[in-house]
């Protein structure tokens, strides 16, 4: 009888893994295709299309893809920008964005209800439904800057940076988070005559690793995957993201090998920074949907 | 907030800490919120030598002007119908009558959408903008195909997730792994797939068949365009959201799958009594939020089709980017944005009266 059972069991144990190993391949196949089809010559990668081959690292294997690409395109110029782009926000957000949880947090003031009902009403507001009359407004922005004053944002990085600095999103997740924190030892560092800003920095801020980690992450994603934004800012090709970027590889005759070189040079260190801090990542999605 | 009581008035500081998040709020998503409405009664361009006018309705009346007409099939002096070459009962020019006939001014400058009718009479339904009510119709049926199926799908897949298995972590960090992936790269991984001549779907359903199954272009028909980006869309984001239910699976309490065990319930009672009833609020949230992304489709139509073929994968964010940014004008652009906002805006109401209701 135990046997039985024991084989039984071994078996139900068997399908579920194959279960899970199927859905699997689902999810990475086109993944391995992209990395194994941007080492092979155009001719032999649509060859290989046929067969399993496609997912394998065989035949004629090279950089040469790699190369022609950085021909075609500026890649640096591209991937430089994106991570300028996308660092500088990410900063920017997590400190602006914090401060204000704070304040809504552990400070009364007149019009606070108003205000943090305002900032949570906007995540209702899909960036596409502004992208628009936004165009117009960046289109027409004063800034000062080494040439004096001048009017119009279009094609610069502050045009990509600013508007993405503060979002009712991660001010939401800080004040999630600052909520639980124990009021008692603000009030203590109070007493003893600390002021606000002293107060975020030395107790706030050290306490609060989590959820930077989680508004980091979250941020990150946002930004280097930018695409309508940047695409109808950014004409000039100085100031060009990634994925905008992409568009140099678009043409009649695809030259598919260097776009998968493109691509898997753009998505590799994303997915190797995911895979090194991948509880990290999940955790953070988790975390945008528990209800507070 | 919560610790009301407890805590120092304190304008000052308060505000300060506050007011570069919410001016830079207000700079940029609520000025442009608000200008959008204010735009779309205008006629404002991106750059134009004259002045900006105030419009009333046009752009709206220009965008989703609708208007039908019936006409009565051709006949001749005896009265029977009068039939074209290929057998099909003769119908009056439509022309004739959307083009400066003084006797129909509502429907001047339309064009036909769809028809129905028998061989005697046909009635026509109208549209000022055919391609902003095709792209319309594909956002809707975009929304309400990978809504329910994403969310299930995600939900299988949470289930799957959360059993104690050894290795269990690897299988849902590749799950994961596409969500990590930027939407632009894997439109264009799949363009790849879907190809109609080397195409990976074409060769694995091929082989799959022993050669019956004869290759087709995924994207290039108008009858499987929009489904391919609907099942490619899907496997983009559904393990965004089956880690939004697995993190709603892992509140329910343990006490009440052991409670469940000792009534001697089954699985499928456990899941209906148990399990689905504590992930009502996770559902609601992920409905909106997919809701939410789907009506926002645009970067795989913009790298996969670009509208086509035959306006069969038009959309309403597409629409808006072709105007506002394409043609410049702004003020088209702002008019589809608030149509888009007024549609967002009431699924999300209903979605939240619904389960209100029920708490």
């Amino acid at each position: 009888m135990a046997t039985v059972t024991g084989d039984n069991h071994r078996l139900r144990l068997a399908v579920r893994y194959a279960v899970l190993t199927l859905i699997a391949i689902i999810f990475i196949f086109p993944l391995v295709f992209m990395v194994m089809s941007s080492l092979k010559p155009d001719q032999q990668l649509l060859a290989d299309t046929g067969s399993l081959r496609a997912f394998l690292p065989v035949g004629d294997l090279s950089f040469d893809n790699y190369r022609d690409a950085f021909k075609r395109a500026p890649v640096g110029l591209f991937v430089f920008n994106s991570m300028l782009v996308t660092g500088v926000t990410v900063v920017l957000s997590l400190l602006i964005c914090s401060l204000a949880a704070f304040s809504f947090v552990f400070l009364n003031w007149t019009g606070k209800g108003i205000v943090l009902s305002i900032i949570l009403a906007t995540l209702i507001v899909p960036f596409e439904t502004i992208a628009i009359p936004l165009l117009l407004i960046a289109s027409k922005l004063p800034w000062i800057g080494f040439d004096g004053l001048t009017f119009g944002w279009l094609n610069s990085y502050r045009v990509q940076i600013v508007p993405f600095i503060a979002d009712g999103l991660t001010i939401y997740l800080f004040v999630q988070y600052l909520k639980d924190l124990p009021g008692e030892l603000i009030e203590a560092s109070r007493v003893e005559g600390a002021t606000w800003l002293q107060i975020y920095r030395r107790v706030v801020m050290p306490l609060s690793g989590p959820v930077l980690a989680t508004a980091a992450i979250l941020k990150f994603l946002v930004m280097y995957n930018q695409y309508l934004w940047p695409l109808i800012v950014v004409q000039q090709e100085s100031y060009r993201p990634v994925m905008v970027g992409l568009q140099y590889f678009f043409q009649l005759n695809i030259a598919w090998g260097e776009v998968m070189a493109y691509l898997s040079l753009i998505t590799i260190p994303v997915l190797t920074f995911y895979l090194v801090l991948q509880r990290a990542f999940i955790a953070s999605i988790a975390s945008t949907g528990v209800k507070g | 907030m919560t610790k009301g009581t407890k805590l120092t008035q304190s304008n000052r500081a308060g505000w300060a800490f506050a007011l570069p998040g919410f001016g830079l709020m207000v700079v940029f998503i609520i000025l442009p919120f608000v200008f959008a409405i204010a735009l779309s009664f205008t006629n404002q361009r991106l750059i134009s030598p004259n002045p900006t006018k105030f419009v009333g309705l046009a752009n709206y009346q220009q965008l989703l002007g609708l208007g039908t007409i019936t006409l009565e099939s051709e006949r001749d002096e005896n009265g029977a119908i009068v039939y074209d070459e290929d057998g099909e009962a003769q119908f009056p020019r439509l022309r004739g009558y959307t083009r400066n006939n003084p006797d129909y001014p509502r429907i001047d400058g339309m064009r036909e959408w769809f028809s129905w009718g028998n061989e005697e009479s046909r009635t026509y339904v109208l549209a000022r903008d055919v391609v902003f009510m095709k792209a319309i119709v594909n956002t809707v049926l975009f929304v309400l195909v990978v809504a329910p199926v994403q969310a299930g799908l995600a939900l299988c897949l949470a289930l799957l997730i959360n059993q104690r298995l050894r290795g269990i972590n690897v299988y849902r960090a590749i799950y994961f792994m596409p969500v990590v992936v930027s939407i632009v790269v894997v439109s264009l991984l799949w363009r790849f797939i879907y190809d109609g001549n080397d195409g990976l779907l074409n060769n694995l359903l091929s082989g799959l068949t022993f050669g019956a199954f004869e290759g087709r272009d995924w994207l290039g028909s108008p009858s499987t365009a929009l489904g391919s980006i609907m099942v490619m869309s899907i496997w983009q984001a559904v393990g965004f959201h089956m880690v939004i239910w697995l993190s709603g699976l892992q509140t329910i309490s343990p006490t009440l799958y052991e409670a469940a065990d000792i009534e001697g319930a089954g699985k499928l009672q456990t899941f209906r009594y148990v399990t689905w009833p504590g992930l009502r609020n996770t559902a609601v949230l992920i409905l909106i939020v997919i809701t939410m992304q789907a009506f926002a489709l645009f970067a795989q139509i913009d790298v996969m089709t670009n509208g086509g073929p035959l306006d069969s994968t038009q959309t309403i964010v597409f629409q808006a980017v072709e105007r506002g940014y394409g043609k410049q004008d702004i003020s088209g652009g702002s008019a589809i944005s608030v149509i888009l906002f007024v549609i967002v805006l009431t699924i999300s109401l209903i979605q939240r009266y619904l389960t209100r209701e029920k708490n």
